[in-house]
């Protein structure tokens, strides 16, 4: 980012208030985006006794451990941790070989049938057939109560498709053609020219990809609600969350009447943090990946 | 098959221009592409052959051909069904509430973000306005429950606090608060994120034109208002028209993880009410009726967005 350089002037008085009023500005974001995660930091450290009286901000009043050791005996949220991990990791690898495999294909501007796969994959984005016909379905492909309904339905996203696409379009054409001299067939050169060049990219539809599978909460619930063994993290929380506003929507028993010893206050924030925790400490070190990626995807699309 | 097992011979008999040598030499392209053609026919095209359950009256346990037909009985009973307006004013009011929001705080963040001269402050608020986009609806559900809260939420407290109120306001059980809330979770969830366009949008501009304002003496807000703003126009154009076409397609995560039983009618949009009828209640024809309705309405929309971005840059979003 090329900064104009604005030292060589002298600034007048309204632009220094236009500065001081801007820093303001930035700083209630920062506060406003900041603080709720403080606070619930504060309370899943709290107390749960404490907690009651209220009053909390962001350090906690009487700390102690005993939340998230509450939570850890609970055998759900063991099961979606291990859940959750497991649809981030296989829905991630599975997204990423689908996703660059058809990049690449429909890359090359001598593929025959590069128009119908493009137009065919495109049209997904526009035309989908909804949320009660999509349940059938994976009703008909005995896909409920499975793993799989994690991965299988979301496999291929034109979007990425496309991010990818236009990745390798950017790269130099005379790469493939010498690799193919040199008697490389088409899956070789994908895998051992292009994929390893994709790196940036990559990441990018890894850190999108990964966010989403760990995010995601409602295929749990309107699939797999019934089956313990297969439920997630989000779930899990939503379950919680929900206990006491929404519950008589909801499906199986939850932690607040497990543990009536506790605050349901602390138990939920100290499962937020839990559910949150691993995206948060990750997503800083991938900011200039992300950012180039929605810069890509959003020029091309 | 066979393309793999010879593919060490020459295709003799075929002409090298033919169509079928061609597929001969670029069968590695076919096998890495068809795989995933019949993945996206399979969970992409065949939901739409499930449209004609609204046609019917569906019943699970028959196959296709032993269903009875019923033609439009269940648009006719959606049409007529007075809670389907109610559920169309929601979505379109929190459709048109989000389309606001979106388009102008965000753009002015922007702004504001790129007038900011200490490089790393800079840095630093647009790592932190990223968070929340990467935490999950649950979490941002549960966050803004805590914070709207009656007792100890933040918002509440400070009211008090300023002697705006005497008692706190129990913001999640009154519905006329609830599409505010909602646009107000999206915008503190997502802001920072949206940001990331305008941003590059911002840095395509030719910081000349800084330099020539400046010596014109031009001051900070007059090159917002007559460079920073007109250069991303056209980025501002294209995201607005492209939004048209999801004018609503809103999904439902907000709604149905802020929304209670007490705030109901002011929550349910289309697909909560598909949900709702379609397998909650086992209506399965209904709930396909309604997301007929919903992807038809969608398409529409999306000519009509396309239809005007033609129109304003020659060119095709589609």
């Amino acid at each position: 980012m090329t900064q104009p350089k604005r030292k060589l002037m002298s600034t007048s008085m309204s632009d220094k208030l236009f500065d001081g009023t801007n820093i303001v500005v930035m700083c209630i974001i920062l506060i406003v985006t900041l603080y709720p995660f403080l606070n619930v930091l504060a309370i899943s450290f709290n107390d749960s006794h404490d907690t009651v009286r209220g009053g909390l901000t962001i350090y906690p009043r009487a700390f102690t451990l005993k939340n998230y050791e509450t939570i850890f005996a609970y055998q759900g949220l063991i099961t979606g941790f291990y859940m959750s991990v497991l649809r981030t990791v296989v829905g991630t690898l599975f997204g990423l070989i689908s996703g660059s495999m058809l990049a690449f294909v429909l890359a090359r501007a001598d593929f025959q049938a590069r128009k119908f796969v493009s137009t065919f994959l495109a049209l997904t984005m526009y035309v989908s057939g909804g949320l009660i016909p999509v349940y059938m379905l994976m009703r008909d492909l005995n896909l409920m109560n499975s793993f799989w309904v994690y991965v299988l339905p979301g496999l291929v996203s034109a979007f990425n498709v496309f991010v990818i696409r236009s990745f390798i379009d950017g790269l130099p054409f005379a790469l493939q053609e010498s690799a193919k001299i040199d008697g490389a067939n088409d899956f070789t050169i994908y895998w051992r020219v292009i994929l390893p060049l994709c790196k940036p990219v990559l990441a990018t539809i890894a850190l999108f990809l990964a966010v989403g599978q760990w995010n995601s909460w409602f295929d749990t619930y309107l699939y797999n609600g019934s089956s313990p063994s297969l439920t997630t993290l989000q779930y899990e929380l939503t379950k919680v969350l929900q206990s006491t506003t929404n519950s008589a929507d909801f499906r199986g028993k939850n932690i607040t009447e497990l543990v009536t010893s506790v605050s349901p206050e602390s138990i939920k924030m100290a499962i937020t943090i839990v559910v949150s925790l691993p995206i948060l400490i990750i997503y800083p070190f991938l900011q200039r990946y992300f950012v180039k990626g929605m810069t890509l995807g959003a020029v091309k699309s | 098959m066979e393309a793999i097992t010879n593919h060490n011979k020459k295709p003799g008999g075929l002409k090298r221009n033919s169509f079928l040598y061609k597929m001969l030499q670029q069968k590695y392209l076919y096998l890495m592409s068809i795989p995933f053609v019949i993945w996206v026919f399979v969970f992409s095209y065949l939901p739409i052959w499930g449209w004609t359950m609204a046609f019917q009256k569906f019943r699970p346990a028959r196959s296709f051909w032993d269903q009875d037909w019923v033609g439009f009985k269940h648009f006719v009973d959606l049409f007529s069904d007075d809670r389907f307006f109610l559920v169309m004013r929601n979505t379109l009011a929190m459709s048109f509430m989000g389309l606001v929001a979106n388009f102008t705080i965000p753009i002015l963040f922007a702004v504001l973000l790129n007038e900011l001269r200490h490089q790393v402050f800079k840095r630093f608020v647009q790592t932190v306005s990223y968070l929340p986009h990467f935490v999950s609806w649950v979490v941002v559900a549960g966050i803004v429950t805590k914070m709207l809260s009656i007792d100890g939420g933040v918002v509440n407290q400070m009211l008090m606090g300023l002697n705006l109120i005497d008692k706190p306001i129990q913001f999640m059980g009154e519905p006329h608060y609830f599409w505010s809330i909602v646009t107000a979770s999206d915008i503190w969830k997502e802001m920072g994120w949206t940001t990331i366009i305008y941003l590059a949008a911002i840095t395509g501009i030719d910081p000349e034109q800084y330099e020539a304002a400046r010596v014109d003496g031009a001051g900070r807000w007059r090159q917002i208002w007559h460079i920073t703003l007109p250069g991303i126009r056209t980025t501002i154009s294209i995201l607005l028209i492209m939004s048209i076409g999801h004018l609503i397609q809103i999904g439902f995560e907000k709604q149905f993880l802020l929304g209670n039983p007490l705030v109901i009618d002011y929550s349910e949009v289309l697909d909560l009410y598909a949900l709702n009828n379609g397998i909650t209640q086992n209506r399965y024809s209904f709930g396909t009726a309604i997301s007929i309705f919903n992807s038809v309405v969608s398409i529409i929309l999306l000519f009509v967005a396309n239809g005007i971005f033609k129109r304003v840059t020659k060119e095709s979003i589609m």
